[in-house]
């Protein structure tokens, strides 16, 4: 982090930094100072969840800071500390329903993922004009398919993130 | 000859024509790709925005699954995929103690010397030299390749083609017959993750690139990454609401059109499973 000279490049060529409520130099800059309520303010922040990990900031960095790697640390963080920003619920409701997926099948259960994000977030018609089609081109399969190993994977979230929660 | 195989849980539901259209490519150059048994999604941007040794640990074990089934390389067609797998084996061969603490979660051997390979890389050291020899129905269209994210970056783990202006699907769909146009949105990210979430930025985000490549002439878009496609495709709703405009470039696998290129059919290649038709006049 001391790296970083606030040459801004990570900001110029990241796709939502204009979405952002802080940009991902200003970050950096909020994170050098050192201070406990800047620290705050970057883990309630909106801009940690609306990062793409695109890594166009890193590829960019003359200093090789690593933001996406610092971003994954700061969600991390946010999460554990409970201070989501509320404007990244959906995005956060999202990685939830995957992970839960992840953990009862093994895989990414496309359907489960979809039902899973619409009770939390109660966007209960969202897509809903996209199913038939995809139903069509064969894109939806509508039961799970688990991996035989289901309860070595339960293991693996019970030993981190169910660790932590 | 065979080869390993994780194609990820994309390839197995929204992207179907993905995986059909690798498989079906592979055997017409006489390989076949073995899948792994019983392996495990990669976790993808959830497990790594939420928890880093969840990541870690979903991806060591299926590369633990590899090694163990005796696989010396395995083909990721996957860009996230790709990328999450090159990743966490970089990192775990820089941080033993990191690495031992993963492989007592995951409760495997790891030794971390799988060759992972992306589909371009598989494309270039496994079909290329026979490829024109191959080319029945040149693709005489001009094309923009979009590489997006996570193919390229990190450059300093991926070691793959180069990050600003890449070549290599550039150089493939010369082989058989294209025109590669220069465009600039060759490695801006189309939204990836916040499809569901935020389909507005997603709009957006794809819309951009997509417009660039039609001001530009284009006349499809080659991809080789699951969640490109599926913005640029099935999002196209959300891209033209954006652009005000309706645009109707389709989007391709690289393998869908270098199968057509060597005379495979549009059935076998899962062109059929596309949101926006694939109506290119010759």
């Amino acid at each position: 982090m001391s790296h970083c000279y606030q040459c801004g490049k990570c900001t110029a060529g990241c796709a939502l930094a204009a979405d952002m409520d802080y940009s991902p130099s200003y970050i950096l800059r909020l994170l050098q100072t050192d201070d406990e309520k800047n620290y705050h303010r970057v883990l309630s922040s909106e801009a940690i969840w609306l990062c793409l990990s695109c890594e166009n900031c890193l590829a960019r960095c003359p200093n090789e800071v690593d933001i996406p790697k610092l971003m994954d640390y700061l969600r991390q963080k946010s999460r554990e500390e409970s201070c989501v920003n509320s404007q990244a619920r959906p995005v956060v409701a999202f990685h939830n329903a995957f992970l839960d997926s992840v953990k009862y099948t093994g895989r990414l259960y496309e359907v489960g993922l979809i039902l899973g994000f619409k009770i939390r977030t109660f966007r209960l018609v969202q897509d809903l004009k996209v199913v038939p089609s995809m139903l069509l081109k064969g894109k939806l399969n509508l039961l799970p398919e688990s991996i035989k190993s289901r309860k070595k994977i339960q293991r693996i979230f019970s030993k981190t993130i169910d660790n932590t929660k | 000859m065979e080869i390993g195989f994780y194609p990820g849980c994309s390839l197995k539901g929204t992207s179907l024509e993905y995986n059909e259209s690798v498989i079906t490519l592979a055997k017409a150059f006489d390989i076949e790709l073995v899948e792994l048994n019983d392996w495990n999604c990669c976790g993808a941007t959830a497990a790594h925005s939420m928890d880093r040794e969840l990541s870690l640990s979903l991806v060591a074990r299926i590369l633990a699954l590899a090694e163990q089934q005796g696989f010396e390389e395995i083909v990721v067609p996957c860009a996230s995929c790709y990328n999450r797998l090159s990743t966490v084996q970089y990192e775990l061969a820089q941080d033993t103690k990191l690495l031992d603490k993963i492989v007592d979660i995951i409760k495997m051997p790891y030794f971390g010397n799988v060759k992972i390979l992306n589909v371009v890389q598989f494309i270039e050291k496994y079909v290329q030299d026979n490829l024109a020899a191959k080319v029945v129905h040149p693709f005489r269209h001009e094309v923009a390749c979009y590489y997006g994210c996570l193919l390229v970056r990190p450059h300093k783990i991926l070691q793959f083609d180069q990050l600003e202006d890449p070549q290599s699907m550039d150089k493939l769909m010369t082989m058989i017959g294209a025109t590669s146009i220069d465009w600039a949105f060759k490695t801006e990210c189309c939204g990836a993750g916040l499809s569901v979430s935020r389909t507005d930025l997603v709009g957006r985000l794809s819309g951009n690139i997509l417009k660039d490549a039609d001001d530009r002439g284009a006349k499809a878009l080659v991809v080789a990454c699951p969640m490109c496609h599926s913005n640029l495709d099935m999002r196209r709703p959300a891209i033209n609401s954006y652009l005000n405009k309706s645009i109707d470039i389709p989007i391709l696998y690289i393998t869908q059109a270098i199968g057509l290129a060597i005379g495979l059919t549009p059935k076998d290649l899962g062109l059929d499973r596309h949101f926006v038709l694939i109506n290119l006049k010759d």
